[in-house]
């Protein structure tokens, strides 16, 4: 981290107020979603905030966003109606895409934001709208926000390709969890990210995507960089995804309830294990051990000291002991996500 | 004979078929995970995991199979094959062809399909029509454990393309993955005799290309695959309320497709209705229709298709899919 100033103090509060809202205001989408009134998958961005604040607090209008199915934090903070992005998860046609798109596929044509839950389709995406801005002879730029899973994806390396070949003010922004769903990305992945995106000619930055601070000046060098020079920029940003690959995650199910996760496994696994054809027992052990050590390596992610929240409190408490401060923020906007479901369910109908 | 789960009649024909192959593989995302019984007793150089790159492991698949392996590669969805189509369309579906019938790719292509659990229109398709469109590849969509496994066992014995395709409402796994999370509180239609049934202690191949009658009737034809097989069969029950005697038809394979046994269905009931939850325009209930028409066959016609993008919210994506409602009032419209 560098070091920071007194002066800094004021937008760093303002940066706080963003991730604590993010933050909060997933937990009230989680909570909607365990209550059931979201159907099918979600996907949390908690533990992404301080990645998903640095960018989205310097985009001016006109900047567009190309987003994966992880999006909630980034169109909250683009300033989407909450109320209507809320409901759009709940399938409700007052939502911001008449509950056609649900959470991975929202679009806000007006805010310059668009999404996907194909794997890898942001990098595209970026290109295009970057293409466009770049033709009208703006100063805007496109961002794409994906996981490091999606590095693999052939039309995110061609995207790369495309966007340093064509000159294009991309800002690629790689939110590396090292985890693509239940498989750990380093395991299938060849030579290192950052020297990927370097191989293509784009300027690259490696940074504690759990670090506002760190992701701050990263993203600001960055931005100003693409902004005056229309050329692409990579950013991979080691982070964490505190609900795992999604609401009820089975790797973090079994960590949070083994017993009764194991009482249904195990059974097909001894079967398995004492199969008389196959490979030879030691090694079916070393496989079956290797895949439920993953269980455990999962729940790293849920450890305090890798909680952005935690450590940008860390940091403001170095800028000031007025805890006063902070305390004031958090019921502001404690209140503010109150009203914002309070609203929701008024819209919706009642909550159960 | 046993009773157990759809998923796992899969997953044990593919264990009888890997012992008795050991050119067969598995290929595919978090395979070491989804496949935890079949590594754990074959060793990961047959269960391979791979990072997210379909276009690229789907290929290499390809390869691999013109190369002697025979393997199964596997897409999470069947929405996500958009990314690895040209190994399907031009190479897979292509090759025995361009060589002059000397080069065969036996690969099994399995993927998860279909909606009804709200999960929006890139993770609910069923695709089959566009697939099967493409001459060169069979396609299979089981209905019960019982063809959920003989047809796995089946596909795993040719010497062709394969795609696989394993309806998400009668997949244990895939429902709670991507449907409920583990909770408790989410109610999903899923069709008890779809999703757990009997099935024998040794699999047998089902032929490919081969329908099934489930129920014999008079009055009326009801076809389709997977889910829409037990939609079609609780529609008989309701039509039967009213004295209209339905032939309830289950397709198993949409190509080769059994036209014979339709047209046979057809030639006694003189009507039918296609239950499809593919994409209305272009593709199997059309198909069906032209084929009966140029087998010199009379009779009426109806089908019961999805016909838009599948929207995210559940009350209006159950009435875009072929449900019991549209099914009956389509089928009174023909009698």
């Amino acid at each position: 981290m560098n070091a920071l100033n007194k002066e800094d103090l004021s937008l760093i509060l303002k940066l706080y107020e963003m991730m604590y809202k993010s933050r909060k205001y997933e937990e009230a989408v989680k909570k909607i979603w365990e209550d059931g009134y979201i159907t099918g998958e979600m996907h949390m961005g908690t533990g992404e905030e301080a990645i998903i604040v640095s960018v989205v607090s310097q985009l001016i209008d006109g900047d567009y966003i190309a987003v994966d199915h992880r999006g909630t934090s980034a169109f909250l903070l683009r300033s989407i109606d909450p109320v209507q992005l809320l409901l759009e998860f709940m399938g409700h046609e007052k939502g911001i895409c008449c509950g056609n798109g649900g959470h991975m596929h929202l679009f806000s044509k007006e805010h310059w934001a668009a999404s996907s839950g194909i794997v890898g389709a942001e990098g595209p995406a970026a290109c295009g709208f970057a293409l466009a801005l770049k033709y009208k002879k703006t100063k805007n730029i496109a961002v794409a926000f994906f996981g490091e899973g999606a590095m693999n994806q052939g039309m995110l390396m061609e995207s790369l390709n495309l966007s340093s070949a064509l000159n294009l003010p991309v800002l690629f922004i790689c939110k590396d969890n090292n985890w693509a769903i239940t498989t750990r990305s380093n395991e299938v992945t060849g030579g290192s990210l950052i020297d990927r995106a370097k191989s293509f000619k784009i300027e690259s930055l490696e940074v504690d995507g759990l670090d506002l601070i760190s992701m701050l000046n990263a993203t600001h060098y960055a931005i100003n960089k693409i902004r005056n020079e229309s050329k692409p920029f990579f950013i991979q940003a080691h982070c964490i995804h505190r609900e795992g690959h999604f609401l009820g995650d089975p790797l973090l199910r079994f960590q949070k309830d083994p017993i009764n996760e194991f009482k249904n496994a195990l059974g097909p696994l001894i079967k398995a294990m004492f199969a008389k054809k196959g490979t030879k027992i030691p090694s079916r052990i070393k496989n079956m051990i290797k895949t439920i050590s993953l269980i455990i390596k999962s729940g790293s992610q849920l450890k305090k000291k890798s909680d952005p929240m935690n450590l940008i409190l860390k940091d403001l408490r170095e800028l000031t002991n007025e805890e006063d401060l902070f305390k004031k923020i958090e019921e502001k906007v404690d209140n503010e996500i109150d009203q914002i479901v309070k609203k929701v369910f008024e819209i919706y109908g009642g909550r159960k | 004979m046993k009773t157990l789960k759809f998923a796992e009649a899969i997953e044990s024909a593919i264990k009888q078929a890997m012992e008795e192959d050991k050119n067969i593989i598995i290929l595919g995302e978090d395979v070491h995970t989804l496949r935890v019984n079949l590594l754990t007793q074959f060793g990961k150089d047959r269960v391979i995991s791979t990072p997210i790159s379909e276009g690229g492991f789907l290929g290499m698949g390809v390869a691999a199979a013109m190369a002697g392996l025979r393997p199964i590669v596997e897409i999470m969805m069947i929405d996500f094959i958009a990314v690895a189509m040209d190994a399907i369309l031009n190479h897979a579906a292509k090759i025995y062809f361009f060589s002059g019938g000397k080069w065969n790719v036996p690969i099994v292509i399995r993927a998860s399909c279909g909606g009804g659990y709200g999960d929006g229109g890139q993770h609910e398709q069923s695709l089959w029509g566009w697939l099967a469109h493409i001459p060169g590849v069979s396609l299979v969509v089981p209905s019960r454990p019982i063809n959920a496994g003989g047809l796995m066992y089946s596909a795993l014995k040719q010497d062709h393309p394969v795609i696989y395709l394993e309806h998400k409402l009668l997949s244990h796994y895939w429902l709670d993955y991507l449907g409920l999370g583990g909770r408790k509180n989410i109610k999903i239609d899923v069709p008890a005799e779809g999703s757990e049934g009997s099935w024998p202690d040794k699999w047998t191949s089902i032929p490919l290309g081969k329908a099934e009658i489930l129920k014999q009737g008079t009055d009326i034809t009801l076809v389709g695959v997977g889910v829409d097989v037990h939609r079609a069969l609780e529609a008989a029950k309701i039509l039967q309320d009213k004295k209209i005697n339905a032939e309830v038809i289950d397709l198993q394979s949409i190509s080769p497709l059994d036209i014979k046994t339709i047209k046979d269905s057809v030639e006694k009931t003189k009507s039918i209705l296609v239950i499809d939850e593919d994409y209305k325009m272009f593709g199997l209930s059309g198909e069906i229709a032209a084929l009966l028409l140029e087998h010199g066959l009379s009779f009426k016609y109806g089908r019961v298709c999805t016909e838009t993008t599948i929207p995210f919210n559940l009350e209006k994506e159950l009435k875009t899919l072929p449900n019991i409602n549209s099914i009956i009032e389509e089928a009174l419209k023909l009698k």
